[in-house]
């Protein structure tokens, strides 16, 4: 098993290399530089910045120097949040994202998988459109939408939670980010749980469990085993997408997450906020993709890594 | 060969037609889908206003079914008009089509003055009806014009109506080109690596693979940021985006296809690759991909609205769906109408293309249920 995660960890790097390549490179030739402002700055002090920061040696020189760095671990320096390094800049914001994403997940992973059960013991029944409905709905309505209106609504109109804010991360702070993160969540598992368990259930394992007359937590307990492997395999990209912050839910809410630093940093071209966001999200799906994997062998004992 | 004739099989797409009519959730939103665009189409030449037209007076008018200026407004309508022509309203007669009134001044009025009244969204030219007390006074009669906001006026005073409709025809427009630029890259890509197959598949599909892997709105925005803020720029990028799903699953029926024993059957009757192609390979895709292509739309539409949402989308005067949803979560204390009907008129697109695409889906492959 040890030696199984080494071997995939290994075998990521090549995967992470390139993607920083191309991001590397993609990034340098859009135009525009970290130090165009509004007011140009004075010649001298624009060499002297892009000096400092090493901007003025050849593209290439830059990114073996950025390479080096990045393998030692090393993110760099903000070139637009002064005086902060972007490890620094992640780990004020990765705390918040992590949190109000895992909670997302989690209530996602309870209320959908829940969902699509009941709707799959009754499928072709009134709980069962229900369900479906409610997870085109989820499906369909964008977090944009939603979000706004959880603040009409149980912000303002019935005044039981606060309309935006981080507050040291308060429970009150965080029930809409969580609620408005994990709807579409919901709906995606909702959707899969219901699919797969409809065709677990029509499987001889479980006909025979039937047949034995044992009762329905039993039967959903076995059902759930092998109806959890696509759910599964959803989960490692949807957990990756939800922990690294959604620009979305951390503009409305106002909350400092890590969401909102990919698009500020692609906008300002903070070159290496943005390469340090680029390399936080990879390194994320890698690790989730990696989880899922054993998960996998897990739930299903005829996969097994040697 | 008259035999031949005589039982005449449903084909594919007869059948599949069949089964998508029985589905009355796809027959439902195809229709909804067909009325809305044709609203979207044809709507805002009967709304009675250009979607860019800015009404200073009637700034934020809440959705209603009332014909403005209502009666309460039009005197001091009439009153700040006669301040700014630096006179004052001596008398105003309120009718139901005109307003006769007497504006009066300490010096002798210039009738040029009454220019101002036209200015106001309420009022259309004065006609001078009598002149008195020397010249200092005037008696005009004005024409009331008379506006219907039924979605109301937003924060810069335009017509919400309108707008949602021009949005809905960008959105629809963004939705529809992006996936065709998906679909062309996406089917090209897709079977041209599956039909060749060995080595060339392996090098292109690690290619999709990579770039699979980069964040996806991460490519977005560096190409927003690259062709500037342009409209038709825009959804060639997120369509040069949206296309690697399309290909992996072009790529995965023409591997499949490949080996079908039609297909053999063909080669050894000595087609070549070009005919194989066209006769065999292409119309067996028809299906997944109208299916894929169905449920791409509105994912781009989606796409399109979080840019703007985003501002990185389309920009003003122009407008999308995403761009008013985004005004009206800024303003949600002042008027919730300006977020609840463009966010209803998306999600009524979103839910019906979507219901179309499981439709289709179920259509072309009852088996996959």
């Amino acid at each position: 098993m040890g030696l199984y995660v080494l071997r995939r960890l290994l075998a990521a790097i090549p995967t992470l290399f390139v993607i920083v390549t191309i991001a590397f490179f993609l990034i340098r030739v859009v135009p525009g530089g970290p130090f165009d402002l509004e007011r140009p700055l004075d010649p001298k002090v624009l060499e002297n910045l892009k000096r400092v920061y090493g901007l003025d040696k050849p593209l290439f020189e830059q990114y073996l120097t950025y390479l080096w760095s990045l393998a030692r671990g090393d993110l760099g320096p903000s070139f637009v949040i002064r005086d902060f390094s972007v490890a620094e800049v992640f780990a004020r914001g990765l705390p918040v994202s992590i949190r109000l994403g895992l909670l997302a997940l989690l209530v996602a992973v309870i209320v959908g998988g829940t969902l699509g059960v009941i709707a799959a013991f009754r499928q072709n029944r009134p709980a069962d459109y229900a369900v479906v409905g409610l997870a085109t709905l989820g499906i369909t309505v964008p977090t944009f939408v939603t979000a706004p209106i959880f603040q009409i609504v149980f912000g303002l109109m019935l005044a039981w939670l606060p309309v935006g804010g981080w507050n040291d991360g308060a429970i009150r702070n965080t029930i809409l980010p969580v609620l408005t993160l994990s709807l579409p969540q919901i709906a995606v598992i909702a959707r899969m749980t219901r699919a797969s368990m409809i065709e677990t259930l029509r499987a001889n394992h479980i006909r025979t469990l039937r047949a034995q007359g044992l009762s329905t937590a039993t039967i959903v307990r076995h059902a759930l085993r092998s109806a959890a492997l696509p759910v599964v395999s959803y989960l490692g990209p949807a957990a990756a997408q939800l922990l690294t912050g959604s620009l979305v839910i951390e503009s409305i809410f106002g909350l400092p997450g890590v969401g909102r630093y990919f698009v500020e940093g692609a906008l300002n071209r903070d070159y290496t906020l943005v390469m340090g966001t680029v390399v936080m999200i990879a390194v994320f799906v890698l690790i989730f993709n990696l989880i899922v994997d054993i998960a996998y062998a897990v739930l299903d004992p005829r996969v097994r890594h040697g | 060969m008259a035999d031949a004739v005589a039982i005449a099989g449903r084909g594919y797409w007869a059948s599949a037609w069949l089964r998508l009519k029985g589905n009355r959730a796809a027959v439902a939103s195809l229709v909804a889908l067909i009325l809305l665009a044709l609203a979207c189409l044809a709507g805002p030449f009967f709304t009675g206003h250009a979607y860019d037209r800015v009404y200073q007076d009637y700034v934020r008018e809440p959705a209603s079914l009332t014909v403005h200026p209502t009666a309460d407004r039009i005197r001091p309508a009439l009153e700040r008009v006669a301040s700014r022509m630096r006179m004052s309203l001596k008398e105003a007669e309120i009718g139901p089509v005109s307003v006769r009134a007497v504006f009066a001044s300490p010096r002798a009025i210039d009738e040029r003055n009454l220019a101002f009244i036209e200015r106001s969204d309420l009022f259309g030219p004065a006609k001078v009806t009598e002149r008195r007390a020397e010249g200092r006074e005037v008696a005009v009669e004005v024409p009331i014009e008379r506006n219907r906001f039924l979605f109301g006026t937003d924060a810069n005073g335009r017509d919400l109506l309108t707008r949602i409709l021009h949005a809905g025809r960008i959105s629809l427009a963004i939705g529809l080109l992006a996936s065709g630029v998906a679909l062309i890259i996406g089917v090209t890509y897709g079977a041209a690596a599956g039909y060749a197959g060995g080595r060339v598949d392996m090098v292109m599909m690690r290619i999709v693979d990579i770039i699979y892997s980069l964040p996806f709105i991460f490519f977005v925005i560096l190409l927003v940021v690259f062709f500037g803020r342009n409209f038709l720029l825009m959804f060639l990028a997120v369509g040069a985006v949206e296309w690697l799903d399309m290909a992996r699953i072009v790529r995965g029926q023409t591997l499949s296809l490949k080996r079908q024993e039609f297909v053999q059957a063909a080669e050894a009757l000595g087609v070549g690759a070009g005919g194989i192609l066209k006769r065999h390979i292409i119309p067996n895709l028809i299906g997944p991909v109208v299916v894929y292509v169905t449920l791409l739309v509105p994912k781009v539409i989606l796409l399109e609205s979080f840019l703007s949402f985003l501002g990185l989308g389309v920009q003003e005067p122009m407008t999308s769906l995403g761009v008013l949803i985004s005004d009206g979560a800024k303003a949600i204390q002042g008027g919730t109408y300006l977020l609840i009907f463009p966010a209803a008129v998306l999600i009524v697109m979103l839910f019906a293309l979507n219901f179309i695409g499981d439709g289709l889906r179920d259509a072309f492959d009852p088996k996959d249920r």
